[in-house]
């Protein structure tokens, strides 16, 4: 099965940049991936850029309209994504579990729906 | 693939019991009955084996719920099987086969693929038995199946109501009345939890080594939260509680067998022994909960003290303490206790303090204090009580336990407040004759 893990955290919660645990937090990542590759288990992975970047669309009566902003605003902020390919729900927590944000953060794992191809 | 018995390395014995099953049945009626009993009590061993075979709880269910029904119409007519369970793990084992025929909707080649794999794997096996005249093997799978139904993936009650609903002896509306639930509302509590189990790959595996003994505490909270349901929720003795302290105590026998050797689940049997000692003394005849500390000792259940300190005994040789352990212990010094003041109160002190090493929680902290009241006396006790108080502030027992610490410092205007408070935030009846009668016993003493 495919599962969505998507990291959530609140802004400036994490360890600053251009401190020494910053360095550490990324080692972290690195390692993460780095078992994520060698496990087979990795589809996809990225880290977005902060919501304030974020644009949003909805398309009313078949006219766009464009806005500034995340589609919702909340305090925990969606900041990356991985996807896994694994057995169940247990690998998938497994995995998820050695995102270093979520040590301080949160990370939601969501099963991918299974759409024919064929 | 799961469903084949010899398959399942790591699953612990497979216990098969020599089953009393009463004498055959001779009139329409007795079969009711008979089907009655047999279904409550094969129930989770029948459906854990049909799942482990289907891979698919609703499926095995409606099937075993379809084989319960031809059951009756058949034996009634054609007298009782040589084995009943046997007959019932066949006919639903053919029911689901149907059913697969029948809905068979596929949304790749890699689907169907799967299933006519899984189909012609059911329609061998039921072909080979069928040549053979054997009775179907029925692999125990029920620790399986309880480590699926509390998952942590799934929510809270849902694990409970899932953990009854297969495994125990209780139905849907039973369930649902011991919850205070309607039947509609649990119906569709327990089909969210199955599509969830179905949708995200919530396996039906015993977990590995690394996850074991978290899980396994996840398992013995559900089994102590439904014992607790029927005890301390304090709706009183009605039958339907009653019935869920002992399917807690059944779920927990049914998991010792599985995993035998296990501290935590001989701690938990010592724990739900011990208090079910006191189910006697804990109300008096108005219906009024006793405390501890008034209840009558002469009633407490010398057998099932005796039980609950034996599996404390072997649980603690082996020296791998866990938080059921501990709760056990500190309900085994109550037990060995000849009065309340002459209860072992430092220890008890220390054992909710190593307790609260597991269970990092105010609630745990508070009970601490409120031994501690019995060592340190009633004004250190309203000190400490300061540490919980905001986590608290709507919790009954906090107030309850400031009212007590209160009286017997002296203060009885302000253990009068305290009690009062505790009187509005308490849900039941019971309780609030029990914290009103205590009022009152106080105000008459201090006039």
């Amino acid at each position: 099965m495919k599962y969505l893990a998507l990291i959530y955290s609140a802004p400036n919660t994490g360890p600053a940049p251009n401190t020494p645990e910053f360095g550490e937090f990324m080692g972290a990542y690195q390692a993460a991936t780095r078992t994520y590759q060698e496990d087979g288990v990795l589809l996809a992975g990225e880290a977005l850029q902060d919501t304030s970047t974020a644009t949003s669309i909805r398309i009313r009566n078949g006219k766009r309209e464009t806005m500034d902003g995340p589609f919702a605003e909340t305090k925990e902020q969606l900041g990356g994504f991985y996807i896994f390919e694994c057995a169940n729900i247990d690998e998938a927590i497994r995995y998820a579990s050695m995102i270093p944000t979520a040590t301080y953060g949160t990370v939601e794992v969501r099963p991918i729906m299974e759409i024919s191809k064929d | 693939m799961a469903g084949h018995p010899d398959n399942q390395a790591g699953t612990g014995p497979h216990i098969r019991k020599g089953n009393a099953i009463p004498p055959p049945p001779e009139n329409e009626k007795d079969i009711h009955r008979h089907l009655d009993r047999l279904a409550r009590k094969e129930r989770g061993r029948l459906l854990a084996a049909l799942i482990a075979h289907l891979n698919d709880f609703q499926l095995a269910e409606d099937a075993f719920q379809d084989a319960l029904e031809r059951a009756l119409h058949h034996w009634q007519k054609n007298g009782l099987p040589r084995s009943p369970a046997a007959w019932l793990f066949q006919t639903a084992r053919r029911r689901a086969i149907d059913t697969l025929r029948r809905t068979a909707n596929f949304h790749s080649k890699q689907q169907e693929i799967a299933y006519e794999t899984r189909l012609n794997g059911l329609m061998a096996q039921d072909r080979a038995e069928m040549a053979m005249q054997q009775a179907p093997a029925i692999p125990d799978e029920r620790l399986r199946l309880i480590f699926t139904c509390c998952h942590p993936a799934l929510d809270k009650k849902s694990r409970i109501a899932l953990t009854l609903h297969t495994l125990g002896g209780l139905t849907t509306s039973e369930i649902a009345s011991a919850f205070l639930d309607t039947i509609p509302t649990m119906a569709q509590r327990l089909v969210r939890a199955k599509r969830k189990i179905r949708q995200a790959g919530i396996p039906f595996a015993i977990p590995g080594k690394e996850q074991l003994e978290e899980r396994l505490d996840t398992v013995l909270s559900v089994i102590y939260l439904i014992f607790n349901e029927g005890y301390f929720s304090a709706h009183g003795d009605s039958p339907v509680r009653t019935a869920l302290s002992a399917e807690a105590m059944r779920l927990a026998r049914i998991l010792l067998a599985l995993v035998p050797d296990q501290p935590e689940i001989e701690g938990l049997m010592a724990l739900m022994l011990l208090h079910d000692s006191r189910r006697a003394a804990r109300f008096d005849a108005t219906g009024a909960m006793v405390a501890l500390e008034q209840q009558d000792r002469n009633l407490w259940h010398k057998e099932s003290i005796r039980q609950g300190l034996a599996f404390l005994d072997a649980a603690m040789s082996r020296h791998a303490p866990g938080p059921f352990q501990i709760q056990a212990a500190i309900s085994a010094l109550h037990a060995r206790a000849p009065d309340h003041t002459r209860t072992d109160w430092p220890q008890i002190a220390s054992l909710y303090k190593e307790l609260a090493r597991y269970r990092p929680n105010p609630v745990v902290q508070l009970n601490r204090i409120v031994a501690l009241s019995y060592v340190e006396g009633p004004k250190a006790a309203l000190l400490h009580l300061k540490e919980v108080e905001d986590a608290l502030s709507d919790y009954q027992p906090l107030h309850a336990a400031r009212a007590d610490f209160l009286r017997r410092a002296g203060h009885v205007t302000e253990a009068e407040k305290a009690y009062q408070r505790a009187i509005e935030l308490a849900g039941e009846e019971t309780v609030r004759m029990f914290l009103q009668r205590k009022l009152g016993q106080m105000l008459r003493a201090s006039n």
